[in-house]
């Protein structure tokens, strides 16, 4: 699909709309009425401090916490908005097309690099080989699709830069090697949102600033959105097109770069109040 | 010499029985950390299955002894697949994320609820099965005093092994279904999150393992010609033994722990004593256990700190 096409094909709404979202864990307020879009095509970073939220945020989108309130309502091209606060787990992934990496790194270490990245096209396999039974019958679509998921599967291994180390186990890459590894794992899901958490932790500042090339190829190239928490600034600054700062749950700013780097109530959140 | 050499084919062929039920053990194991106390049963349930439609096969005059054996082996596998998947659904699905001893308990209640039912429906006397293939070959002369015998039975069960085994491997290494399993394995959620459904992969699982512990009872019906509602008992105990000597969770440990125990307790049956057969086996386990947590081929899990 072209670019021209896509832009028209496009609904109205914005990519992901979050409404009012709380998430209360007993006593404790993690997200405390929270409101924001993400839009298509765009990164959007997701700052604050520690225990802001942020991570519990990605936790109510990807399915992992039903939230308190609130509603988010996923809008990809092509179909019907989907409610993703009343969607199954798997079916996130499945079905709304939200992919999202940790903070940690969470590569299935002991299958090979390659088949990590087999494992996200799971279901498209599952489909067209009949739930493998059918498939151990050598049927030539089975084949057709194994072939199709493999081309992805090297496609991003050469745009990370990961060929040569195909069939080696993933727990033995480098640790900048395995963050991009999920990174091109997980779109390899195909997805229409990106959930990146803290995808720079860790990295030296050349392999940040590859990360940033990344993001930014992927937000262009694929005209998918992307939601980023991230410490690092010079990524936040480098990649993101918007940013919301959480500060204990609460939404305290929204806006562009240059309009978070100069806010009082950013400032105030990560550097403290000024005594009078 | 001729003696030992006729143990060692007993025993491989009792082994390649062992060795498909304790698959069953090490892959459930590997997927939801969970010893199936039950699945002993599915391999006796697997034997019935095999013996009712040979009955069947039987009265409806079919005597053309290949198209009976691939009737017995397709309705076993079928029936006793579908038997695998309802325990899962209906006793370990609705405990999953309690706690890890829920679901043991729930298994002892599954094994114990299919012996009693087989029970009921069969009675409680062993059953015969006439022998459909009888007959092998004779791999020594007689004039060496002992003649060593290689029935086209043992050949039959140890190449349906070898043939399931193939294509099980197969499965697991190179199609997409074995990838998710190797995913959920080790970390569900994660897999859960790229789309693959990991309930369904569960409940594949468990069609695997039940549909290869049902070829092992459909073998055990036709070698030793007697099933009784009891047989999934002991078979069950030595397999899951096979699959922790072998190391559980690795499913060609499964198929080697299977064979040496046959073999154990072939040998010492034959130099020893058949009573004492069992502890023969067990204390190779114990053995292994002390020198070896892990099993021959189980990896030692790395604690991380």
């Amino acid at each position: 699909m072209n670019a021209a096409l896509q832009q028209m094909t496009e609904p109205a709404m914005p990519l992901l709309t979050v409404e009012h979202l709380t998430m209360r864990f007993g006593g404790l307020v993690a997200i405390d009425d929270a409101s924001f879009v993400a839009q298509h095509r765009e990164i959007t970073g997701v700052i604050g401090p520690n225990g802001a939220g942020k991570t519990t945020l990605f936790n109510c989108i990807t399915g992992f916490y039903k939230p308190t309130v609130g509603r988010l309502t996923l809008a990809a091209a092509d179909r019907p908005p989907m409610l993703l606060e009343q969607m199954e787990g798997f079916k996130i992934g499945q079905q709304a097309s939200v992919a999202r990496t940790f903070q940690n790194v969470r590569l299935f270490t002991g299958m090979s690099v390659l088949e990590n990245l087999m494992v996200a096209q799971h279901n498209k396999l599952m489909r067209a080989s009949g739930y493998t039974f059918l498939g151990l019958l050598g049927l030539p679509s089975f084949n057709r699709a194994e072939r199709v998921a493999r081309d992805l599967a090297v496609h991003w291994l050469d745009r990370i830069g990961l060929t040569h180390l195909a069939d080696e186990p993933a727990g033995s890459l480098p640790y900048g090697d395995q963050r991009r590894l999920e990174i091109a794992r997980a779109m390899c899901t195909e997805p229409v949102l990106l959930c990146l958490d803290e995808p720079a932790a860790g990295l030296n500042p050349r392999e940040s600033a590859e990360l940033n090339t990344l993001l930014r190829s992927i937000r262009d190239e694929l005209g998918i959105g992307i939601l980023l928490i991230e410490h690092d600034m010079s990524v936040v600054m480098g990649t993101c097109d918007h940013i919301v700062v959480l500060d204990y749950g609460r939404k305290i700013a929204d806006g562009s770069p240059s309009e978070i780097r100069s806010d009082p109530a950013v400032i105030r959140a990560y550097l403290g109040e000024e005594e009078e | 010499m001729e003696y030992l050499l006729q143990q060692l084919i007993n025993g491989l062929t009792l082994g390649a029985i062992y060795g498909l039920i304790a698959i069953g053990y090490t892959m459930v194991y590997g997927i939801i950390g969970m010893i199936n106390f039950a699945h002993g049963d599915i391999y006796m349930v697997g034997a019935f299955q095999a013996m009712i439609a040979l009955m069947i096969v039987g009265t409806l005059g079919i005597s053309w002894v290949p198209l009976q054996l691939a009737i017995m082996l397709i309705v076993a596998l079928v029936l006793t697949a579908a038997y695998g998947w309802t325990v899962e659904r209906i006793a370990y699905r609705p405990l999953r994320g309690s706690t890890r001893l829920a679901p043991l308990i729930s298994a002892i209640g599954m094994s114990i609820v299919l012996q009693n039912y087989v029970q009921l429906l069969q009675g409680p006397r062993p059953k015969p099965v006439a022998p459909v293939i009888r007959g092998g070959f004779a791999l020594t002369g007689s004039d060496s005093g002992f003649v060593v015998q290689l029935g086209y039975l043992q050949i039959m069960i140890i190449l349906l092994t070898v043939a399931l085994m193939t294509v099980f491997a197969y499965i697991i290494a190179k199609t997409s279904l074995g990838r998710a399993q190797r995913a959920c394995e080790q970390d569900r959620k994660m897999a859960s999150l790229l789309g693959v459904n990991v309930d369904l992969t569960i409940s594949q699982t468990f069609i695997i393992g039940a549909a290869l512990a049902a070829v092992a009872g459909m073998m055990v019906t036709l070698y030793y010609g007697v099933n009784d509602f009891f047989m999934g008992f002991v078979a069950g105990i030595k397999a899951f033994t096979a699959a922790v000597l072998g190391g559980i969770g690795s499913l060609p440990g499964a198929m080697l722990g299977g064979i040496l125990i046959g073999l154990i307790e072939a040998i010492w049956s034959a130099y020893f004593s058949a009573e004492y057969k069992d502890v023969a086996a067990f204390g190779v386990l114990v053995l292994v256990l002390i020198f070896r947590p892990t099993g021959l081929l189980g990896r030692p899990e790395v604690e991380k700190v």
